[in-house]
């Protein structure tokens, strides 16, 4: 299924593969077509998959690169673990978390910037460059390094430190720039235009946004070629939560899962909660807003695949949902006592809105329901903080006994 | 009133190459209309329905104009307007 060109998603004007993502035509989003299959057998397919490395690149037939690439950071290939503690306290049936925090810079992001940078390097750049909320910044810095090319990273000024230190400790050009994430994005979609640079998701974008399909296929394989019934997601931009679905239907199409599309439901921060606020309001386009929340991550105020994602929702029978700064709190907190996994505050979205739909009634305990963990806990530790008591005693037996027996009265 | 309108490199066939245009208006509508009459191809690439397609973003010295009163957004001497693709980030 080789890539055929680029094309817009309004009016399906066509474009070369390139470093290209907007249509001249209608200023719509380009996205990566493929050549029709034929004769398909989806036995052979499936051996050939599983025959592959234990990376996305065992899916290199269904993305935009011409070979996978050599000597990079392996991304993907991540646990699908089924949490039944998790799913008891919520009353459910079969759930399971797919842990994208097991990533090289601990993120989904691997996914896609391994993508991006595979094709920037076929097209012949030698600077990759993004706009990032933090997770996006690790990655292009650390594959970057690893595939020696110069690197560019524009974060906004008040990112969390943790995101900040795992981005320079690579050796990229780290460039803060005064405002939120919205105005950096504004500074490179300028910049892009004017420097022969791959930026990873704009210019890059179409091949960028491919990378998140194998979460999709993972799923599926992992499942043992099965699709689940439901799936939740984070929304930032909405390009993840509609790419997931592409990946599903993809295979779906091929034959090589058989079944219906899952149903999507989106999650975001109630501080930054665009697509769903025009969710919920009936609308199909988003407004913008300044985002406010602890979940940085997920704090984007103008999504680009807004309109797409509210179309996914629901065509699937789903919805997009939003959660408080504390209900955030509260989910990294559950999953972490229930399931082991500690994830940043986009994945406390995602936990705190499952729960909320599993409150509500909106899943029924017979589904088999899967929620991607998209990051890692240690890059946003000031949540954790305050949220649990340590003890502290002398070197002692009786020092312990004696703070044991405090703790004990107090409980 | 003359304003300075940057115009991205998707848009340049459009404007003879020229990434920036200097054009009389006190709203961005009337800004945009400006630049409409001077290269006329450029209408039908970003409006639509006496409005914007969906995909087209504007600013007025770096901010959106949706959060401030859209194309009857009032601009003055000195201004930068930016027409920029909304399907970047993410």
């Amino acid at each position: 299924m080789p890539p055929e060109s680029l094309r817009c998603k309004e009016c399906q004007n066509t474009y070369p593969l390139d470093a290209r993502y907007v249509c001249e035509r209608c200023f719509g989003p380009l996205e990566v077509a493929y050549a029709p299959r034929e004769h398909v057998d989806p036995d052979e397919l499936r051996r050939r998959i599983q025959a592959g490395p234990h990376s996305i690149w065992r899916y290199t037939d269904f993305l935009p690169v011409a070979a996978p690439p050599r000597g990079t950071l392996p991304a993907g290939w991540t646990p699908l673990l089924r949490a039944d503690r998790l799913a008891d306290q919520l009353g459910l049936g079969e759930l399971y978390i797919k842990n994208d925090a097991a990533n090289p810079t601990h993120s989904f992001k691997d996914r896609v910037v391994s993508v991006a940078l595979a094709r920037a390097r076929e097209l012949g750049f030698q600077t990759i460059a993004c706009a990032s909320t933090g997770n996006l910044a690790n990655a292009v810095a650390a594959h970057a390094a690893a595939a020696g090319l110069e690197s560019y990273v524009f974060i906004p000024a008040d990112l969390e430190e943790q995101k900040v230190l795992a981005t320079g400790v690579y050796g990229t050009h780290l460039v803060a720039v005064r405002g939120n994430y919205d105005d950096v994005n504004r500074l490179c979609t300028e910049l892009s235009g004017e420097h022969e640079w791959a930026f990873v998701n704009i210019n890059m974008r179409p091949y960028y946004s491919e990378g998140s399909k194998t979460l999709a296929f993972e799923t599926v394989e992992q499942l043992g070629f099965q699709l689940p019934d439901r799936v939740v997601c984070p929304i930032a931009s909405g390009s993840l939560f509609t790419k997931v679905a592409r990946g599903f239907e993809e295979w779906i199409e091929l034959g090589l899962v058989a079944g219906q599309r899952p149903t999507f439901n989106g999650a975001q921060a109630a501080g930054c909660s665009p697509v769903a606020s025009a969710f919920a309001a009936g609308r199909d386009f988003c407004k913008p807003v300044k985002p406010d929340t602890i979940a940085k991550s997920l704090a984007i105020g103008n999504p680009a695949d807004g309109p797409y994602a509210l179309e996914l929702a629901r065509a699937s029978g789903g919805s997009i949902d939003s959660v408080t700064d504390d209900e955030i709190r509260a989910g990294i907190s559950l999953l972490a006592k229930t399931t082991g996994i500690f994830t940043e505050t986009a994945g406390g979205v995602t936990v705190a809105v499952l729960a909320k739909l599993a409150e509500r009634g909106d899943i029924d305990p017979g589904e088999r329901v899967v929620a991607y963990i998209t990051g890692e806990g240690l890059k946003t530790l000031d949540c954790a903080r305050g949220t649990f008591e340590q003890w502290e005693i002398e070197p002692t037996v009786a020092s312990f006994e004696q703070a044991s027996e405090r703790l004990a009265a107090v409980a | 009133m003359a304003v300075s309108v940057k115009i991205p490199t998707q848009l340049r066939e459009a404007t003879e190459g020229q990434s920036e245009a200097s054009v009389d208006g006190s709203t961005v509508g009337e800004v945009l209309d400006a630049l409409y009459a001077r290269y006329g191809e450029l209408r039908s690439r970003i409006a639509e329905d006496g409005g914007l397609r969906r995909f087209v973003n504007v600013y007025v010295d770096g901010e959106d104009i949706r959060f401030l009163d859209g194309l009857n957004t009032p601009v003055q001497d000195g201004d930068e307007v930016t027409i920029l693709p909304a399907v970047a980030g993410g």
